[in-house]
């Protein structure tokens, strides 16, 4: 078997508040609890949960933007989290990341053209007429125009900087590109044209990609492999086919079931999700997704359920006491 | 940027402050030159004259030029503060940006002793690093930078903190910047206005604190003319010949109310409340 | 509502000792030996080592640190190298003179400047409102001395409605007022032009806001509006700035003692800076700084009755 691009082991990531005065309370909130995946050379792998439930937190501690507690991240056999100076510099000019937020993810102060050549200039891969020939070339691939380059980004549209904040990751030549919802701030209209900007270069350039998204119609359409997670949990994961269509896991269900799917047969008998997502900070015992299953039973209160692979080959697993 | 400099020149106030200003820079540019007598010159025969005549606004009571020690005053009183508003924009933004961008522990005590320092009045903790140290140039560009240090540590630390959050620093922390490059690159550019702002407010505060030591005693040392110096020779005067004090009273009024008009128009021009209307 | 006092207090503890360790460092950086000063350039190396063996600074330096945190904390700052007696009763001395001429100029400074701010407040751009606003600017960039100095010329000699100089007899109220009117007008006017324009922008802040607009659209009178819901959302900015210039306050009643030649701390920081009265002055530096964190305490505890909010944080 070929070693895998990226492979995450058992990554966790809490954050430690002080609230009260005088006898300060610490609340711990577990954003990351334990979580373990990896992405295969050239593959689309999508993350997926309702907000609050951990995965932009996993997407940024896996580049270390946010320092992990615990675990393993391995790039091409490399450690990413014991890599220091020059050799995570390395590291991060092969992963890349695209943000949310269009609007903060430009310095407002930096033209297009020194945000696209600045950090060609810091991993020497190119200066001066150079670099400014690959910026425009670019901004081309991700249909702007080269005349772009010396404006500011006030002056750009949502879409069209987050294809700047797109070319800006690609300055590097990176392999993996971790998408953090990509385009969930952008209109509806303009969503499409990105995610199809997205994978024409996936399949140009060979990227492999991580795609954190809780839509999971977006998810559907990119990914080859999928990961749900649950309160700092992966509570199943595999291809994206039989995960999306078919779920063994009572929460995917639930998701898939909420997920709008434009067949109209299928929404008459929506299972009711119950009650709110509980706080990370304060998880249940057992199972975290027992407290609004339907299908809850009382070992589900008690204990962990178990990572159960999925009858067939890299079908993936789950886990949940259902199929145990 | 231009639509800023048309909204500051679109304010009367604003018009007038930078005029009043650039008629006082000009002036002590151009003292050696423009004033009519050398201002440590000594006219024993012509001491306490009245404005009027020969000595258009007197002389004081060693027969000195007025005119001429106002002018070559300014040059004082806008060196030190110029001088001292530099080093606290300096030193107090570089102590801001590092204790908002780190944060943490860091932050809580480097802030702690900034609070220290603004606990101290500013003229008095003015008045005896002056005291201490020893009157002279350096010295009170020191001591005045060192009263206005805190509160620029404060101006530069909010915005750092609030830019740490955006995402552009991520993304330039994943695209391998070093903190330095992403700090004085990044954040120090989109802090600046707020700093510069604050600069020329404070540089009226410089001024009159300036004024204020000369006043006491701790200014430059005479026969330099200093505009606060020459203030305290009038009030030992005052029954005599009440000009004497009156004259850079007016002079130092008049440099300060227009550095606040600047620094007033120029914040009104770029606080995001006011921009909204 | 004694959390709170407490919560407070207690926040107040690590700036106090902060204050007590610069000052003590700030002291012994400063060039120059005590002893030299007491007996002059003259003196034997003997006596010197005796004066320096009496003030206790033969001692380790960290045993200077401790000894002056324990008796500066029980209000102990030793004695005067000049009059040698005792710091705290020369300041208990001048303090009346000082608290006076910070309390007149607070009250002349709130009682012209809340009124005005919100008279050009609701007068937005108006005659008053710009009249206001440039008499503000003119009031704050009076350095204190120049505007002491005017009204010594105009009240004091042109006039001669009050007197010159105010070195006031304590025990005569109406004597003890009269020479507090121009030192006390002089640091009220500086005041009331930074209440003035605190005053306006809160307000305006605050004359902007919806719970505004609703009590407008309810029916409720203008003046109800204004002085009920707008002031009392536009205090807590007022009340802060107000606490923030105490500060600014002790620092310029050193100029006003000088001008109009009225005892106080600053006349005595002044003389102690003069005479290089070392412990006078750790002792003065500590006890502004004391005054200047007690205000801000009552500044919080302000704020916990004007807004019930604070109270709960």
């Amino acid at each position: 078997m070929t070693e895998p691009l990226l492979r995450v082991e058992g990554l966790r990531k809490h954050f430690v508040l002080k609230k009260g005065f005088p006898k300060p309370r610490t609340i711990r909130v577990r954003a990351v609890e334990d979580i373990s995946f990896s992405i295969e050379p050239g593959q689309a792998f999508g993350l997926v949960g309702e907000s609050g439930c951990g995965k932009s937190t996993a997407a940024r501690a896996l580049l270390r933007l946010i320092e992990p507690d615990a675990g393993r991240v391995l790039f091409r056999g490399e450690d990413v989290l014991t890599a220091k100076g020059q050799a995570l510099k390395a590291l991060r000019r092969r992963i890349q990341i695209v943000f949310q937020d269009p609007y903060s993810s430009l310095d407002p102060r930096q033209s297009i053209g020194s945000a696209l050549t600045e950090p060609m200039r810091v991993h020497g891969i190119a200066t001066g007429a150079e670099a400014r020939r690959r910026a425009a070339a670019l901004m081309e691939e991700v249909g702007l125009p080269p005349s772009a380059l010396d404006r500011l980004p006030h002056e750009f549209s949502g879409g069209q900087r987050q294809r700047i904040g797109i070319a800006r990751a690609l300055t590097v030549e990176p392999e993996l590109i971790i998408a953090d919802e990509p385009v969930s701030a952008l209109d509806v209209s303009v969503q499409a044209q990105v995610l199809l900007l997205l994978r024409e270069l996936r399949q140009r350039r060979g990227l492999s990609f991580l795609f954190v998204s809780h839509d999971l119609s977006v998810v559907r359409w990119f990914c080859d492999r999928v990961a749900v997670m649950y309160l700092g949990r992966i509570v199943e994961e595999g291809p994206a086919a039989r995960v999306l269509a078919n779920p063994l896991h009572p929460y995917a269900q639930v998701l898939r079931d909420a997920s709008p799917i434009p067949d109209p047969s299928r929404r008459t008998a929506l299972p009711r999700i119950l009650g709110e997502i509980p706080s990370a900070a304060n998880p249940p015992p057992g199972c975290p997704f027992h407290p609004r299953c339907i299908h809850a039973m009382p070992i589900c209160s008690q204990q962990m359920p178990a990572w159960t692979p999925a009858p067939g080959e890299k079908a993936g697993g789950v886990a949940c006491h259902l199929v145990g | 940027m231009k639509a800023l400099l048309a909204k500051v020149w679109a304010n009367p106030m604003t018009f007038l402050g930078a005029l009043l200003c650039l008629a006082i820079v000009l002036a002590a540019v151009l003292a050696p030159w423009i004033a009519p007598y050398d201002p440590a010159d000594q006219d024993i025969i012509s001491r306490l004259q009245p404005p009027g005549g020969a000595y258009p606004f007197g002389t004081d009571q060693f027969g000195r030029d007025i005119l001429s020690r106002l002018l070559w005053g300014a040059r004082i009183s806008l060196t030190v503060s110029l001088g001292a508003i530099a080093v606290a924009v300096v030193i107090g933004g570089t102590i801001g940006m590092l204790a908002g961008y780190i944060g943490g522990t860091f932050d809580l005590l480097v802030m702690q002793v900034m609070d220290v320092l603004l606990s101290f009045p500013s003229l008095i903790l003015g008045l005896i690093v002056v005291a201490l140290l020893g009157p002279d140039l350096i010295n009170l560009v020191v001591a005045i930078a060192l009263t206005a240090i805190a509160p620029f540590a404060r101006v530069a630390r909010a915005p750092t903190m609030a830019l740490k959050e955006r995402a552009f620093v991520e993304a330039g922390r994943a695209l391998g910047f070093s903190h330095p490059r992403i700090l004085f690159r990044h954040i120090l550019p989109n802090i600046m206005s707020e700093v510069m702002v604050m600069a020329s407010l404070w540089m009226a505060t410089a001024v009159r604190v300036e004024a204020s030591l000369s006043f006491i005693g701790l200014g430059v040392k005479p026969p330099t003319a200093t505009w606060g110096g020459m203030t305290r020779d009038g009030f030992e005067n005052i029954l005599d010949a009440p000009w004497l004090a009156i004259l850079p009273g007016l002079a130092i009024l008049l440099l300060v109310l227009g550095l606040n008009m600047v620094g007033d128009g120029l914040r009104d021009a770029t606080d995001p409340r006011l921009r909204q209307e | 509502m004694l959390g709170f006092v407490l919560r407070r207090l207690l926040a107040a503890i690590p700036t106090l000792l902060a204050v007590l360790t610069l000052v003590f460092v700030i002291v012994r950086v400063v060039p120059g030996d005590p002893a030299l000063v007491i007996l002059g350039d003259q003196a034997t190396p003997e006596a010197t080592a005796a004066v320096r063996e009496r003030l206790g600074l033969d001692r380790p330096l960290l045993v200077q640190y401790f000894d002056f945190l324990g008796s500066a904390l029980q209000g102990d700052f030793g004695n005067s190298l000049v009059t040698n007696r005792p710091i705290l009763s020369e300041v208990r001395a001048v303090l009346p003179h000082t608290v006076d001429l910070t309390l007149a100029s607070m009250v002349i400074g709130v009682a012209i400047g809340v009124p005005v701010g919100i008279w050009a407040a609701l007068n937005r751009n108006g005659v008053i409102d710009v009249m206001a606003r440039l008499l503000s600017l003119i009031g704050l960039s009076f350095p204190v001395f120049v505007s002491g100095v005017f009204l010594l010329l105009a009240f004091g000699l042109h006039w001669r409605l009050f007197p010159v100089i105010g070195s006031a007899d304590l025990n005569d109220p109406l004597d003890r007022l009269h020479k507090l009117v121009l030192p006390a007008m002089t640091l009220g006017l500086l005041m009331a032009a930074y209440i003035t324009r605190v005053t306006r922008s809160a307000m305006l802040q605050s004359l902007g806001e919806d719970y505004m607009r609703t009590a407008r659209a309810k029916g409720v009178p203008r003046r109800r509006v204004v002085w009920v819901h707008g002031l009392r959302n536009a205090a807590l900015p007022i009340v802060t700035v107000v606490g923030l210039y105490v500060g600014i306050l002790l620092g310029n009643s050193v100029l006003t003692e000088i001008v109009f030649n009225r005892p106080g701390l600053g006349k005595i920081i002044v003389g102690a800076l003069n005479q290089r009265d070392y412990p006078m002055l750790q002792g003065l530096l500590v006890i502004y700084c004391f005054l200047i964190v007690i205000v801000n305490l009552i500044t919080d505890l302000l704020y916990g009755v004007i807004d019930p909010r604070v109270k709960a944080a």
